[in-house]
């Protein structure tokens, strides 16, 4: 069915060099990030053996950036938001299914509105509102944190509900009535068997949530301007300003953010790609 | 509907969190900053003394202002190169992987992975490829016999060089997608026109992209709304619109009046430029990649 040979290997081909391009710089960053600064320069396309070979860009990242601390901030920050937006939107979205009430329609058309407002159309006043709650800028690590984590779980909670409506329009009715006659309360239909029924969209939800969050820099521009307060990406970005000429720890730098994110990528793939798809690929 | 979500009291409770959080952060926030836009704000964090004089002073300011109109073709020409190079890229690479038996799970794995890189490290990471002396590019063309160094981020490359990256790094994403309406096509189709003869290129031509257009039309749309959101890449490569201002898109440019030119009321105006745009393109969008329904 799928025609002659010679055509096969022209696809391969084609499709080979586009899967070089996405391979080639991220192994191009990670081999040049154990070479000797100056040397990254002239000699590029070598390995990084002999005396080329060095981890000092590294041991600079670690000590120099406090690259450890901007994870570990960056992963309190996903990781609440994620929690956050989880919660908040699965219990938004059992009710907007299967309750009925006069507003349900208004609700439902809010959150949908929602979606649309761009980041950029409300991170003034949010910074301005945050401020008046001493919540921005002030010398408590919990506090600075929660100022970028409370904005992000708003910014994903109406996908989120759309996302999760979808999967409680598809539960049965029949296994919530019987836990019912068992004589479950609502809040116990929910956490017992909603949430655990609804694992593959709970997961969706919390992949697109966390890598949302842990990429995002413009949120993190705005409210981690503290060196100490700094997660990856705002880091990241300082970098090019203050050692904008040195290109091993920049690699090194690189090279840190990338490994965890391609290794996790690496094991949850199938889910990855179907949260990061979720909102365009119905079904 | 069954009787037992009949008792209203949980409604509250169940809606309460999402709801505080919507209208807190977006709905209120949203308003605000159409009222900060006709304020005089030049620190971040207040509401600003006073009005702006005239009320409106930011608008017509907007319309005076080179750089808006810099950062609106730029803004545009993202879109394109959305189109014709996310959509168009990922679109030849879906049809390809779905006319080969092995390896596609592979090249999905692969061609969507730089989605999950953060933009700010893809930007370094294209900041040492394009470096002048010596970037991986360079040294490459070098390789090949080239002996000027060519500057990637002076004016004559540098829209093309911060579009690049941007349009690489989400093909994958708009690939997966295609990919999937493809393999949503009967396989009989193919088969029947199999036997009437057809070749594998007019199977493509009459079957795979016809009734690939509903979804075509969707990644489109995502598309042009996804170039407006575009900040990271583009702020990391090519701060303050470097050079002389000529790479600002909508959203770096409010960004920077807002933290580095401390108008912050005029961010605001900016924002609202943003907002204004997204509704008349998507409903533009809307109109020209209308899905067809009799398919």
């Amino acid at each position: 069915m799928k025609g002659n040979k010679a055509a096969s290997l022209v696809i391969y081909v084609l499709l080979t060099l586009w899967a070089l391009t996405t391979i080639y710089p991220l192994y191009w960053v990670v081999e040049n990030s154990f070479k000797v600064k100056d040397k990254i320069l002239q000699q590029s396309f070598a390995l990084p053996v002999g005396e080329l070979f060095t981890l000092a860009n590294y041991r600079r990242a670690f000590d120099r950036l406090s690259i450890g601390r901007a994870y570990a901030n960056s992963l309190f920050i996903s990781g609440f938001v994620t929690i956050g937006v989880m919660l908040v939107a699965g219990l938004a979205s059992f009710a907007l299914v299967r309750f009925h009430f006069r507003l349900k329609k208004l609700c439902y058309t809010m959150v949908i509105a929602a979606m649309m407002f761009p980041v950029f159309s409300t991170i003034i006043p949010v910074y301005t509102m945050e401020t008046s709650w001493h919540i921005t800028n002030t010398s408590s690590w919990f506090l600075n944190m929660l100022s970028v984590i409370l904005p992000q779980i708003a910014g994903n909670t109406s996908f989120a509900i759309i996302v999760l409506m979808g999967f409680v329009q598809s539960l049965p009715l029949e296994l919530e009535e019987a836990a019912h006659l068992e004589g479950c309360t609502i809040p116990q239909i929910f956490f017992r068997i909603v949430v655990p029924l609804g694992k593959p969209s709970f997961v969706t939800v919390a992949i697109f949530s966390f890598l949302w969050s842990y990429n995002d820099l413009f949120t993190q521009m705005f409210f981690l301007r503290r060196p100490e307060m700094q997660a990856i990406t705002r880091l990241l970005n300082e970098l090019t300003s203050k050692e904008g000429t040195n290109y091993g720890l920049m690699a090194a730098a690189v090279t840190l953010v990338i490994i965890p994110v391609i290794v996790v990528y690496i094991f949850l793939q199938k889910y990855i790609i179907k949260g990061m798809t979720a909102g365009a690929v119905k079904g | 509907m069954s009787n037992i979500y009949k008792s209203k009291k949980y409604i509250l409770l169940f809606l309460l969190p999402a709801f505080l959080f919507l209208i807190i952060y977006l709905y209120y926030p949203f308003f605000v900053n159409i009222y900060s836009s006709f304020r005089s704000i030049r620190t971040l964090g207040t509401y600003g003394k006073k009005w702006n004089d005239p009320w409106f002073e930011n608008y017509v300011k907007l319309a005076a202002d080179p750089v808006v109109w810099i950062s609106l073709k730029n803004t545009l020409l993202m879109i394109i190169a959305t189109i014709l190079g996310q959509v168009g890229i990922a679109l030849i690479l879906a049809l390809l992987v779905d006319n080969v038996s092995r390896g596609t799970q592979f090249f999905r794995t692969v061609f969507f992975f730089p989605i999950v890189i953060s933009a700010t490290a893809l930007g370094l990471l294209f900041n040492l490829i394009f470096l002048y002396d010596k970037g991986m590019l360079n040294q490459f063309l070098e390789l090949f016999g080239k002996t000027e160094l060519t500057d990637w981020k002076s004016e004559a490359y540098a829209l093309t060089t911060m579009m690049i990256p941007v349009v690489w790094q989400y093909v994958g994403f708009y690939f997966v997608i295609l990919e999937t309406g493809l393999n949503n096509i009967s396989e009989e189709l193919y088969e029947a026109a199999a036997i009437d003869g057809a070749t594998r290129f007019q199977r493509v031509w009459y079957i795979s992209v016809p009734l690939l257009r509903n979804v075509i039309c969707t990644c489109l749309t995502l598309g042009v709304t996804g170039a407006l959101k575009v900040f990271d890449l583009p702020w990391t490569m090519f701060p303050k619109g470097m050079p002389l201002k000529m790479t600002f898109l909508t959203g770096t440019y409010m960004y920077y009046q807002t933290m580095e030119a401390k108008n912050v009321d005029y961010g605001a105006t900016l924002a609202i430029l943003i907002v204004v745009l997204g509704v008349v393109l998507s409903r533009l969008t809307r109109m020209v990649f209308k899905e067809s329904e009799d398919l």
